[in-house]
């Protein structure tokens, strides 16, 4: 008994790093309108510079978290205003199939530079260590990461309902026209919050560094997790984000602890009822 | 198109078809290697065109039923070395898993299914390494023998050569062109034209909507198994990567550099495909990122493809309706 107890535990933490990841996603699709198939590659560049910061270069953990949302923001950045600005006015096929485009380009421009090996840094010692839950040492370290997730869900709850540029965004979601007609200044906007979800990602990305493997793979592994989540809480729902990470979250560390091999197939089971029953997803509008 | 035109294009066919059977009689084995892989991809992209380019749908996920067939192919092939069981199978096995997926797939269009396809085909893929008792796990399944053609008391057709097999291939690959070239002109394929256009019209003339994509995306995930069976017998392998999101992307890549809105865009696509990765994995192993930047600069600045290039310029306008492009 204890021992599901701790199980679901071990899942809430996994959940953060979902929720991260498709925060990034569920915001972007918000106010852009494009699901970004390379954001799974932001939350593995993210990786890739903490990695890089901390576990090389030896800088301090929080430095190395900052400049890897720095990095990866910048680029975010390049990939907007470079390239998606020009087509936001076409079929939103062609979006996909952009994205898709930097989605090889980054696995494979990671594997150039960092090399194709898995890496993996210590903990910082100031978050090593464990407590003991329901008899079980468990790491302080996740206890990190569920702070953070939860931290971060507030945290986003109030930027987008209490501040100035919260309400721009919401603005700018809700009636594009009419926000840059009211003088908002829209494509400034589209890129704040492409970067802004890009850090997101990078967030996931780099607090997992210390505990799970950095490896050119890992990006897919989350888009595709992010995707189930996006299809059962509903696309550009934030709050339908958050709960449908924690059950994947949950649902997968179960899975992962009865039927090892098999642990992604329950989620699909989930999406799969989910798209039969109620294909528009559980908290959509 | 004019009938000059249609008459210049059916003349070119006809000395292209022909070439392609006189092609053993000049080349070795390793043009012939590379003309199988085209004709492949041009069956795989052919199969997804007839799902983007006709139906509005953009899958990403079609390397997972291509993996279907050559998995399925490859597994008949161990046990009951007879070519037609393979294929067969392969290709029955592809369909089904299309119905399936297909089913819960269809219930969204646009981005929704997009992402679902690439979903779907990265939980085959997912199967592919993890299965072990049956796919071999990383290590694919090996030994698969280019086993021969037999029908019991009338037919029995070894395959040992390069240029036999490339002739199965080639005579396979074309008739699914044709059969696909008949059905994308068929009341079907104006059904799944129509319902790209304006999918509300096609819904009040009475049609099933999501039965039609359905259908299209079943018939795609039979070409995408048709290609994946044929590789096993020409490879004697089959490993996990074919399942690969990369994998999806080549006929996605084809199709965009042929261009999407002609029938033959695909097949055009699928030669400039292998030329251009022939080129590229001369000078870097790292053929991946060149193809990112060429799909990045397609969709930059060529939309249109090679295809409908050349039609502007040489046919007077290319023969399926264009994709509209919403401002």
């Amino acid at each position: 008994m204890d021992s599901i107890a701790f199980q679901g535990l071990i899942g809430l933490s996994l959940a953060m790093y979902l929720w991260l990841i498709s925060a990034g996603l569920t915001i972007i699709f918000g106010v852009l309108r494009i699901v970004n198939f390379a954001h799974g590659s932001l939350f593995m560049v993210g990786a890739y510079l903490a990695y890089t910061c901390y576990g090389q270069l030896g800088l301090p953990f929080g430095l190395a978290l900052l400049l890897s949302l720095l990095g990866t923001g910048l680029l975010g950045f390049v990939m907007e205003r470079g390239f998606l600005r020009h087509i936001y006015g076409i079929d939103e096929a062609y979006q996909l199939l952009l994205t898709f485009g930097f989605i090889l380009i980054l696995d494979d421009a990671v594997k150039m530079i960092w090399g194709g090996v898995f890496k993996i840094p210590p903990i910082p010692a100031f978050l090593d260590g464990a407590w003991r839950v329901f008899g079980r040492p468990f790491p302080v370290y996740n206890t990190f990461i569920i702070a953070v997730g939860f931290a971060v869900a507030g945290g986003l709850w109030v930027l987008f309902e209490k501040t100035w540029w919260g309400r721009t965004v919401r603005a700018t979601t809700s009636d594009r026209e009419m926000a840059n007609a009211i003088g908002i200044n829209v494509p400034r906007v589209f890129s704040g919050v492409f970067v802004f979800g890009s850090m997101l990602a990078a967030l996931g990305g780099a607090l997992g560094t210390p505990v799970r493997v950095v490896a050119p793979g890992i990006g897919a592994a989350m888009i595709i997790q992010a995707f189930i989540i996006t299809v059962i809480g509903g696309l550009g729902n934030l709050k339908g984000a958050f709960v449908s990470s924690l059950i994947v979250g949950i649902v997968s560390a179960y899975g992962t602890l009865f039927f090892p091999v098999f642990e992604l197939f329950f989620i699909f089971v989930i999406m799969a009822v989910v798209l039969l029953v109620r294909p528009q997803g559980l908290f959509a509008r | 198109m004019g009938d000059r035109a249609s008459r210049r294009l059916a003349v070119f066919t006809g000395l292209l078809v022909l070439g392609l059977f006189l092609l053993p009689l000049v080349a070795g084995q390793y043009p012939l290697y590379l003309t199988i892989q085209i004709l492949i991809l041009s069956v795989f992209s052919l199969g997804f065109n007839l799902l983007f380019g006709y139906t509005g749908l953009l899958s990403f996920g079609q390397a997972g039923f291509f993996a279907v067939g050559a998995y399925g192919c490859a597994k008949i092939l161990l046990v009951a070395p007879n070519l037609l069981l393979g294929l067969a199978g392969g290709v029955g096995a592809a369909g089904a898993a299309a119905l399936v997926l297909g089913i819960l797939s269809v219930r969204h269009t646009r981005i929704y299914f997009s992402m679902l396809t690439l979903a779907f085909g990265m939980m085959i893929y997912s199967i592919a390494w993890k299965w072990r008792d049956v796919t071999g796990g990383d290590d694919g399944l090996v030994g698969i023998p280019r086993a021969p053609i037999e029908i019991p008391g009338f037919l029995s057709l070894s395959l040992a050569t390069m240029e036999r097999y490339y002739y199965v291939v080639l005579v396979l690959s074309l008739l699914a062109m044709l059969l696909m070239y008949r059905l994308v002109r068929s009341p079907l394929g104006l059904t799944l034209q129509a319902i790209r256009d304006s999918e509300a019209r096609a819904e009040f003339a009475g049609v099933p909507v999501r039965t039609y994509r359905l259908i299209a995306f079943t018939i795609a995930g039979l070409y995408a198994g048709l290609a994946g069976a044929l590789l096993p017998p020409l490879e004697n392998t089959v490993t996990p990567p074919i399942a690969h999101w990369s994998t999806s992307a080549e006929p996605v890549l084809a199709t965009l550099m042929g261009g999407i809105h002609t029938f033959g865009g695909p097949i055009v696509g699928a030669f400039l495909f292998f030329m251009l990765k022939d080129i590229i994995v001369r000078f870097t192993e790292n053929w991946l990122i060149w193809l990112g930047a060429i799909v990045v600069t397609l969709v930059m600045g060529f939309r249109g493809g090679v295809v409908s290039i050349f039609a502007e310029r040489f046919l007077a306008g290319g023969d399926a309706p264009a994709r509209p492009e919403a401002t």
